[in-house]
C-alpha cells in the first residue's frame, strides 16, 4: 500500500508491523512523534504490546534490557542528549547480546542547545557494540527496521537505526507500506535459544574471571565483524521479497569513478546529484552512501572504492582534537589497502543545510589540489563564521 | 501587575514563550524577591528554550543551561564554588519543570536535599513535558489528556506527591504556591530566602498551550486549581511541621476541569476518580496540618 508518511511516524508503524512486544521510551525532539504514535497504537489495541513510560532514557534502556533478556521483541527511540544519557546501558545491552532495536534521531549535543541534525550523538556511541545503520530516506526507515530485527535476532546484537533529525524525522514521502502477512513472512516471531528463565536458572551478566571475560569479548568482536555479511544477506533476502535493497554500502556510479563522495544519512541524495553534475563536467565521479558504520563494512567498502583516486568524505560531526569521525573510519579501513587520497570535510553540523553545490565544490576542490575553508588538523570546515 | 507591587523587573520584555505562559510569570515573581544577586541553573524544558536565542536573553541574571537530569547537583556545584569565593550572599536558584523534577531529575534532587545543599529549588509545574509537545510526566493528574496518554490509553495513576518526598528529606522549608496567587507566592519565596539549606518550592504554572485554555485564563485556572484543592497551598517546616495556607472554601473539581481542553475527553467515572484523588489527598493533608497556624 502506498502512503504519504513522515520519518518518525514510519518508525512507529514499522515497529507495529514488526510486532514488537515491549516499548519503553522517553520523549525528546525530534523523535517524540514515534513514542506518541506508539502509545496510541498500543492504547487502541492495534499493537499488542506493553508500553512503559519511563522517567529517563537511562531507565528506558534499562527497561528494554529487562524485557529483551526475558525473550520479548523490544523497541525504543531516542535522540542526542537522551542517547548520551543511555551510554552505560548501551554497553549493557550489547554486552548482554540483546537484540533490541532503537531509533535514534540524529541531533546536536549541547551546549549550546540545538535541536538540529548532527551525527556526533550516534557516532560517539560507536564503541558500545551496537550495530549502527543510517537511513537515507523514509522508505529506508520502514525497511531497515525489519532487516534490523532479522539481523539482530540472528546475531544477538542490538541495532541503532539512525534518522537525520528533521531532514528525515520530519519529512513526509510516499512509501510502500508492506502488508502484515508479508512482514510476518520475512520476520518470524522472536524465539531466542537463551533467555533468563526459571526453567533454566543461571546468572545473567554476573562476575566472571579475566580469561573467560577476554574470550567473550573476542567472540563478540568476531561475531560483530560477521554482521556485515549477515546484514548483506538479510538485505538480499529482503530485496528478493520486496524488490528493495538496503545494503551496508550503497554506491552510485562507482564502477569507473575516480572521485567518490562519501556520506552517511540523508546527504546521500545530494551526493548523487553532485556526482551526476560532476559527470556532466567530464569528471568521473560517483557517490557512496555508507549506511552501516558499525560494524564497519570493510569488505564492501574496499570493493566499492577500489578504483577511486580521491574520496571526499562528508562529516556532520567532529572528534575534537582529531578530525571528522567518518573520515577517520574511512582512513583506517583503507590503510595499507588503497592509495586513494581521503579529503575530510566537516559541514552541516547543528543543522546547516548541505546542498548539491557544496558537495560538488568539495569534490572540485579536492581534485584541484587546493583547499579552501577553514583548515584544522586534517579536516576542512565549511561555512564557519570568521 | 503594576510597579507598586513589583519593585524590580528582572524578566525583560521579549521572552519566546507562549502568550499567557504561567511559567514565565512564576520566574518574574521569584526573581522579584531573590533580586539580581541570583544565579539560575536550569535544565531542558520550556524555560531555556524561551529565554532567548544567544546572545539575547530575557533575564537580567545569569542563566546556566544544564543537562535534563542534573539540575540540583549542577546547582550544588555552583553553590560550593561561590561559597569558596566568599559569595555566600548570592542565591543559587535551581529551576526545573515537573519533568525535570518529578522524573528525570529526582535522583540529583534527592542527593542535594539529603545533604541539605544551600540552594532554592523551584519546580514550575505545568503537569506535563510541554517543551517536547505535551507528554505525560509523573506530575500529570489522573485522566488528563497528553500525547502519551491519549484517550485510547488514559493515565490512571494519581499525581506523584513530590512534597511528601521532599519533606521526607527533612529539609528546612518546602512549600506549594500557585501563579494565580502572586502575593502568597512571593511571601513564600521571601521565607525561603531567609533560610539556609535546601528550600523547595512547588509552584503551579498554568500553561494555555498544554492545558488547552484561553490565554487570558492563566491566573484564573491557577486559582481554581487551588480552590478545588487539586493544588492545595501549604508549607512544611523541617519536614515535620505542616501548615495550610488560608484558602477560599473548597469547591468541586468540575469548574476547574471544565475550563480546560486537556480534561475534555474525561468520562464521568474518570471525573469521579479525579475528585476522589483530590478528596483523599486533601483529607490526608488536612490531618497532617491540623490547626498549625501559617508561620
Ligand atoms: C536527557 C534528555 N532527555 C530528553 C530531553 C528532551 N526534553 C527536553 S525538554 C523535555 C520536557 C521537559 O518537561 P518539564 O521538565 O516538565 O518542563 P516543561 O517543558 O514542561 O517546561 C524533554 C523530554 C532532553 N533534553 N534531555
Ligand atoms: S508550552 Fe506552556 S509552559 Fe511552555 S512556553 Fe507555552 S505556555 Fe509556557
Ligand atoms: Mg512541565
Amino acid at each position: 500500500m502506498k502512503r504519504v508518511i513522515m520519518g518518525t511516524e514510519t518508525a512507529a508503524l514499522a515497529a507495529v508491523l514488526a510486532r514488537v512486544q515491549v516499548v519503553a521510551a522517553y520523549p525528546i525532539t525530534p523523535q517524540t512523534v514515534t513514542v506518541e504514535e506508539l502509545s496510541d497504537y498500543i492504547g487502541k489495541g492495534e499493537l499488542d504490546a506493553a508500553y512503559i513510560t519511563v522517567e529517563s532514557e537511562h531507565s528506558a534502556m534499562a527497561a528494554c534490557v529487562g524485557a529483551s533478556a526475558t525473550g520479548s521483541r523490544t523497541f525504543t527511540a531516542t535522540s542526542s542528549q537522551g542517547l548520551a544519557l543511555m551510554h552505560e546501558m548501551l554497553h549493557h545491552a550489547a554486552g548482554g547480546r540483546l537484540p533490541i532495536v532503537m531509533l535514534n534521531a540524529n541531533r546536536a549535543l549541547s551546549p549550546p542547545w540545538n535541536l538540529y541534525c548532527d551525527h556526533t550523538d550516534s557516532l560517539s556511541q560507536r564503541d558500545t557494540g551496537w550495530i549502527q545503520y543510517y537511513c537515507c530516506d523514509v522508505q529506508d526507515v520502514m525497511d531497515s527496521t525489519f532487516i534490523a530485527y532479522r539481523v539482530a535476532e540472528k546475531v544477538m546484537l542490538p541495532v541503532m537505526i539512525n534518522l537525520d533529525g528533521f531532514y528525515l524525522t520530519h519529512t513526509s514521502e510516499v512509501i510502500d507500506v508492506p502488508d502484515q502477512e508479508e512482514v510476518d513472512r520475512y520476520l518470524p516471531p522472536y524465539d531466542p535459544a537463551d533467555k533468563v528463565d526459571v526453567d533454566n536458572p543461571s546468572t545473567y551478566g554476573c562476575v566472571c574471571g579475566a580469561d573467560l571475560f577476554s574470550s567473550l569479548k573476542y567472540r563478540r568482536q568476531m561475531e560483530t565483524l560477521a554482521v556485515e555479511q549477515a546484514w548483506q544477506e538479510a538485505s538480499d533476502e529482503f530485496a528478493a521479497q520486496f524488490g528493495r535493497s538496503h545494503a551496508p554500502v550503497q554506491g552510485h556510479n562507482l564502477d569507473d569513478a575516480e572521485v567518490v563522495i562519501v556520506t552517511i544519512g540523508t546527504a546521500g541524495g545530494a551526493a548523487q546529484l553532485a556526482a551526476d553534475a560532476l559527470r556532466e563536467e567530464g569528471v568521473a565521479a560517483g557517490s557512496l552512501n555508507l549506511a552501516m558504520v558499525r560494524p564497519f563494512p570493510y569488505e564492501s567498502f574496499r570493493r566499492a572504492v577500489s578504483g577511486a583516486k580521491h574520496l571526499v568524505v562528508l562529516d556532520r560531526d567532529v572528534s575534537f582534537g582529531a578530525e571528522g569521525i567518518v573520515a577517520q573510519e574511512v582512513k583506517s579501513c583503507l590503510y595499507g589497502k588503497s592509495s586513494a587520497q581521503v579529503h575530510c570535510y566537516i559541514a552541516g553540523v547543528g543543522g546547516m543545510d548541505i546542498t548539491e553545490e557544496i558537495l560538488a565544490d568539495m569534490a572540485r576542490e579536492s581534485l584541484g589540489g587546493q583547499k579552501q575553508g577553514l583548515e584544522l588538523g586534517d579536516s576542512i570546515w565549511i561555512k564557519v563564521l570568521p | 501587575m503594576n510597579n507598586k507591587i513589583l519593585k524590580q523587573e528582572l524578566l525583560a520584555p521579549g521572552h519566546m514563550g507562549c502568550p499567557g505562559c504561567g511559567a514565565s510569570l512564576v520566574m518574574r515573581y521569584v526573581l522579584e524577591v531573590l533580586g539580581p544577586k541570583t544565579m539560575v541553573v536550569m535544565p531542558a524544558g520550556c524555560w531555556p528554550t524561551f529565554v532567548g536565542l544567544y546572545p539575547s536573553t530575557c533575564l537580567r541574571v545569569p542563566v546556566m543551561s544544564v543537562p535534563f537530569a542534573t539540575t540540583a547537583m549542577a546547582a550544588a556545584g555552583v553553590r560550593a564554588s561561590l561559597d569558596r569565593q566568599g559569595k555566600g550572599e548570592t542565591n543559587v536558584l535551581a529551576w526545573a519543570g515537573d519533568g525535570g523534577t518529578f522524573d528525570i531529575g529526582l535522583q540529583a534532587l534527592s542527593g542535594a536535599a539529603e545533604k541539605n545543599t544551600d540552594i532554592i529549588y523551584v519546580c514550575y509545574d505545568n503537569e506535563a513535558y510541554m517543551n517536547t509537545g505535551i507528554q505525560r510526566s509523573s506530575a500529570t493528574p489522573p485522566g488528563c489528556w497528553t500525547t502519551t496518554t491519549p484517550a485510547s490509553a488514559p493515565k490512571l495513576e494519581p499525581k506523584k506527591n513530590i512534597v511528601e518526598i521532599m519533606a521526607a528529606h527533612r529539609i528546612p522549608y518546602v512549600a506549594t504556591a500557585s501563579v494565580g496567587y502572586p502575593r502568597d507566592l512571593m511571601d513564600k519565596v521571601e521565607k525561603a530566602k531567609g533560610l539556609k539549606g535546601t528550600r523547595f518550592l512547588h509552584i503551579l504554572a498554568s500553561c494555555p498551550t498544554g492545558w488547552r485554555h484561553d490565554t487570558e485564563l492563566t491566573m484564573e485556572v491557577a486559582r481554581k486549581a487551588v480552590e478545588c484543592r487539586a493544588f492545595p497551598l501549604y508549607e512544611v517546616w523541617d519536614g515535620v511541621r505542616w501548615s495550610l495556607t488560608p484558602m477560599a472554601a473548597k469547591t468541586p473539581v468540575t469548574d476547574y476541569l471544565n475550563m480546560q481542553g486537556r480534561f475534555k475527553a474525561m468520562s464521568a467515572p474518570q471525573r469521579e476518580v479525579f475528585q476522589n484523588w483530590v478528596d483523599e489527598d486533601w483529607a490526608r493533608l488536612s490531618e497532617k496540618c491540623g490547626d498549625n497556624p501559617a508561620a
